[in-house]
């Protein structure tokens, strides 16, 4: 049996997130990749392929066909190039896929991009769009919005271990006060809890400021196999473990609409990949599109037990400096949630930290690093843990 | 022998108070009201319709009479607000309420009686055992247009009707039809409101029909009021059932318990046959119920019914019109303007 | 090619109008939505249609104040899912109260009703939605 390559992260570029009017899907997604190529050293001509997690660029845009588009764009000639989609999770399974192809041999060094153009649509239709995420015939259909999924699992977690409408906000609170430092973040300002807990409500008992926001941006990564990376830079960033799971793509089926099992499946067995406990993980990148899915995936990776997400709140134990510090980059509730770029720039906020590069928002002396994107209410959960 | 061998009612859970309405076009709510004999009115809720209306009346007229679905061999909706206007409703309720497709069906129109046109259809059927059993049903989700008189009446509901000869709950001794070329009320292809002749719909059009078509009833069948438990007219608002039962010497509380317009309004197709309804939950066997439905356009159909013992085995099992009646949350005239799509979006 | 929605409308008459589900008789496992296999027997499993009673408890909801523009007359309404009482969960809307009113454990039946239309001049999607039980003059439960 051959020994399988290592795969390391080289270069990391993202773009601004937030309402870029002026714009389009292409402009961000190019930016996105020049930097990171920049950031890496690598030259184009080595590029040997592309792979961009999107989720619904026909939707939202009119555009499918990414892949050829970013070889284009990028003068990058007639390497390789595709979309892969996972609703949410795009972004992380764009990773996944360049991850798998390096390792297995087939490419050395390649661009990895996650995008997504949302606010050139109306909101009803990016309502619809997000709720393509769910499924559509069983949930979407009958008037449950993506917000409402969510709500559902809120109401059911209160129902069951006394979480509080408290805790929603104070996961909107703490994510917006680290985006505070972070540059591409589309709000980058503190929001007290107060404001939180008044804002208005979507689909009870989830509130606008419980609910990631409408964005655009792109993110990319330049990966490449262990050996080339010395090449490139002094400071690679390793993929110490990749894994994905599923589970039923209605929220009605799940075994337990508390738990993502998915999740769960998924964070243990890239824990026992990397050879690595969750105690030794120092920072965390969870999806929460909604704050309910932080409160959710706290438990659901192992960093408390279940039903106590709330509690973990309550004692600080998800900030910056404390033991489990989540989401400084803002997380998808501040930093943005341009659905496709979402994955990739998780992993990019990880990169930043695991290099010492996150400034305000550094965890000191960060070595281990995990990212969880989902995608849908569940269906599908992709981890990452990252080591320097 | 033929007769109904199940019936059941819907009757939207919404309300708006005749006052409420009167409010808004600056006229005196009480007044008003008492004029009309009714106080209140039913309106449908934003997801329901006459498809949907139907279907909940069929429903428990299935469970009431305890038949399968699958013998019914013909299906007749009565309505003037069907919701396509190509496209029947009977076919969305047989396949609602679980028929075979081995059956026929049709959707009627006769303003306010196309209901008991279908009942007249169905018993042909089933007496000429062309059917085992027929389902008509009355239904609207009438409109009137804002401002108008009709709008404190147009009212939405329905009542459907088993016709059968296995057991039936009440038999169905007789039925007479009149019909003229009368033009009290008519909406044209396209119109959202129908229009209407003002006091025209009273004299040579609601009071003329009934009249003659009970005279008839009366005369073919050889009875008299005296013969009669309950009276059923059709009641397009609260005082011409009441007028024309002074005017046929039907003692006051022969007719009471029909009267179901003063809580819920003129439900149209489903007018009559509600008031039947009414009737139908609180008889006795071997009590003779006497009905005459109204359509403009014009025309009456005229039952005299019987109830048979084999009613008291269905009661308890599906709401009675009382139970719908009761069960009702009040909307202001900006919601009712709203859920009747008459705020354009 | 169909005109929109036409199809899909269609194929899920029976499941929309009257809560037809399957049922695996390998595993004696109820499904609904219907399933096209087993995900407990795969190619073992023996599915048959199967129509659900049509009562359940409501498991988990939300009002829904922020609303797609085909539901926005009914806005706020309320989504839940509703576990049957055959066992499966389905997400459907509760009407016939109050949105306030509504309570995880809320005893539920089936009613029908217009779930979506396709525009002013499209087809209209009639299908299920719960309520809460009603008072039935004369019943024994009553």
């Amino acid at each position: 049996m051959t020994v399988k390559k290592r795969v390391a992260i080289v270069g990391v570029g993202i773009s601004k997130f937030g309402e870029l009017w002026d714009k389009s899907l292409r402009d961000i997604t190019l930016e996105a990749g020049m930097y990171a190529i920049f950031d890496s050293g690598v030259a184009g001509k080595d590029i040997e392929a592309i792979c961009i997690g999107n989720m619904s660029a026909g939707r939202f845009t009119g555009q499918e066909h990414l892949g050829a588009l970013a070889a284009d764009m990028g003068g990058l000639g007639h390497i390789p190039a595709y979309s892969v989609e996972a609703a949410c999770a795009s972004g992380g399974a764009a990773v996944r896929q360049a991850y798998m192809a390096i390792r297995s041999g087939e490419h050395d060094v390649m661009l990895v991009l996650g995008c997504e153009k949302m606010s050139d649509v109306n909101q009803s239709e990016a309502m619809r769009t997000m709720g393509v995420a769910s499924d559509w015939e069983w949930e979407g259909i009958f008037g449950a919005t993506f917000p409402a999924l969510y709500a559902f699992i809120a109401r059911r977690h209160m129902h069951e271990y006394g979480t509080t409408e408290t805790h929603l906000a104070q996961v909107t609170v703490k994510n917006h006060k680290n985006a505070e430092h972070n540059p591409w973040a589309q709000f980058q300002k503190a929001v007290p809890l107060d404001v939180v807990m008044k804002s208005g409500l979507i689909a009870d008992p989830i509130r606008i400021l419980h609910s990631s926001p409408i964005s655009d941006g792109a993110a990319g990564l330049l990966m490449c196999s262990e050996e080339k990376a010395k090449q490139f830079t002094d400071t690679p960033i390793y993929i110490e473990a990749s894994t994905q799971s599923s589970d039923t793509l209605a929220l009605h089926d799940r075994r337990d609409i508390c738990t993502m099992d998915a999740a769960v499946v998924s964070s243990r067995e890239a824990l026992r990949k990397a050879g690595l406990t969750i105690d030794n993980i120092d920072v965390f990148e969870l999806h929460d599109s909604f704050t309910i899915g932080e409160i959710v995936l706290t438990e659901d990776v192992g960093i408390t037990q279940k039903g106590n997400g709330g509690k973990l709140l309550d004692e600080g134990l998800t900030e910056i400096g404390a033991k489990y510090p989540v989401n400084p980059s803002g997380g998808l509730k501040a930093r943005g949630h341009p659905i496709g770029a979402t994955g990739v720039a998780q992993i990019v906020e990880l990169v930043f930290q695991l290099r010492g590069d996150a400034e305000k928002r550094q965890v000191s002396g960060a070595e281990k690093a995990m990212a969880v994107n989902i995608g849908g209410t569940g269906a599908t959960s992709i981890v990452h843990i990252l080591g320097r | 022998m033929v007769g109904i061998v199940g019936y059941g009612v819907y009757i939207p859970r919404y309300r708006i108070k005749t006052t409420d309405i009167a409010d808004v076009w600056g006229e005196n709510g009480e007044a008003v009201a008492q004029g009309l004999g009714v106080f209140e009115k039913s309106l449908p809720g934003p997801d329901e319709d006459v498809a949907t209306i139907a279907t909940e009346a069929a429903r428990n007229a299935v469970k009431f009479g305890k038949v399968d679905a699958k013998h019914i061999g013909a299906v007749y909706v009565g309505s003037e607000s069907h919701p396509y206007a190509v496209k029947p409703t009977g076919t969305i309720v047989a396949s609602a309420i679980g028929c075979s497709t081995e059956l026929t069906c049709a959707d009627l129109e006769f303003a306010c009686k196309a209901g008991t046109a279908g009942i007249q259809t169905c018993m042909g059927l089933v007496q000429s055992k062309m059917v085992k059993i027929g389902l008509a049903i009355g239904a609207d989700t009438a409109q009137g247009r804002p401002g108008d008189a009709l709008e404190y009446s147009a009212a939405a509901g329905g009542a459907a009707y088993l016709i059968g000869e296995e057991n039936p709950v009440a038999t169905i001794e007789r039925t007479v039809s009149v019909t003229s070329d009368t033009p009290d009320f008519w909406r044209r292809e396209g119109e959202d409101f129908p229009s209407h002749g003002a006091r025209f719909t009273g004299e040579p059009a609601y009071f003329r029909h009934v009249e003659d078509c009970a005279k008839l009833l009366f005369r073919t069948t050889g009875t008299s009021v005296d013969d009669f438990d309950y009276f059923v007219f059709h009641m397009p608002n609260g005082k011409f059932p009441v007028a024309v039962g002074k005017q046929l010497d039907v003692p006051a509380e022969k007719l009471e318990d029909s009267l179901v317009v003063r809580q819920i309004g003129n439900t149209y197709s489903g007018s009559a046959m509600i008031g039947l309804a009414r009737v139908l939950d609180v008889s006795k066997p071997g009590d003779r119920i006497f009905v005459i439905s109204y359509g403009s356009g014009a025309g009456s159909d005229g039952f005299t019914i019987r109830v048979e013992d084999e009613i008291l085995g269905h009661r308890g099992e599906v709401p009675t019109v009382d139970d719908y009646i009761q069960r009702k949350v009040y909307v202001s005239y900006a919601i009712y303007a709203k859920y009747k799509h008459t705020i354009n979006m | 090619m169909a005109e929109h929605g036409v199809a899909q409308i269609w194929r899920k008459i029976p499941s929309m109008y009257n809560v037809i589900g399957n049922h695996c008789t390998t595993c004696d496992t109820f499904y609904f939505p219907p399933r096209p296999v087993c995900p407990k027997c795969r190619r073992k499993g023996h599915l048959e249609d199967h129509k659900f009673k049509g009562l359940g408890i409501v498991h988990t909801f939300s009002i829904v104040r922020q609303a797609p523009d085909d539901f926005k007359t009914q806005a706020p309404y309320v989504v839940a899912q509703v576990q049957l009482d055959e066992g499966p969960r389905l997400t459907t809307q509760i009407v016939n109260c109050e949105v306030t009113d509504v309570y995880i454990g809320m005893r539920v039946r089936v009613c029908f009703r217009k779930i979506t239309e396709f525009g002013h001049a499209g087809l209209i999607l009639y299908g299920f939605k719960f309520e809460p039980t009603m008072k039935v003059t004369g019943h024994p439960d009553r």
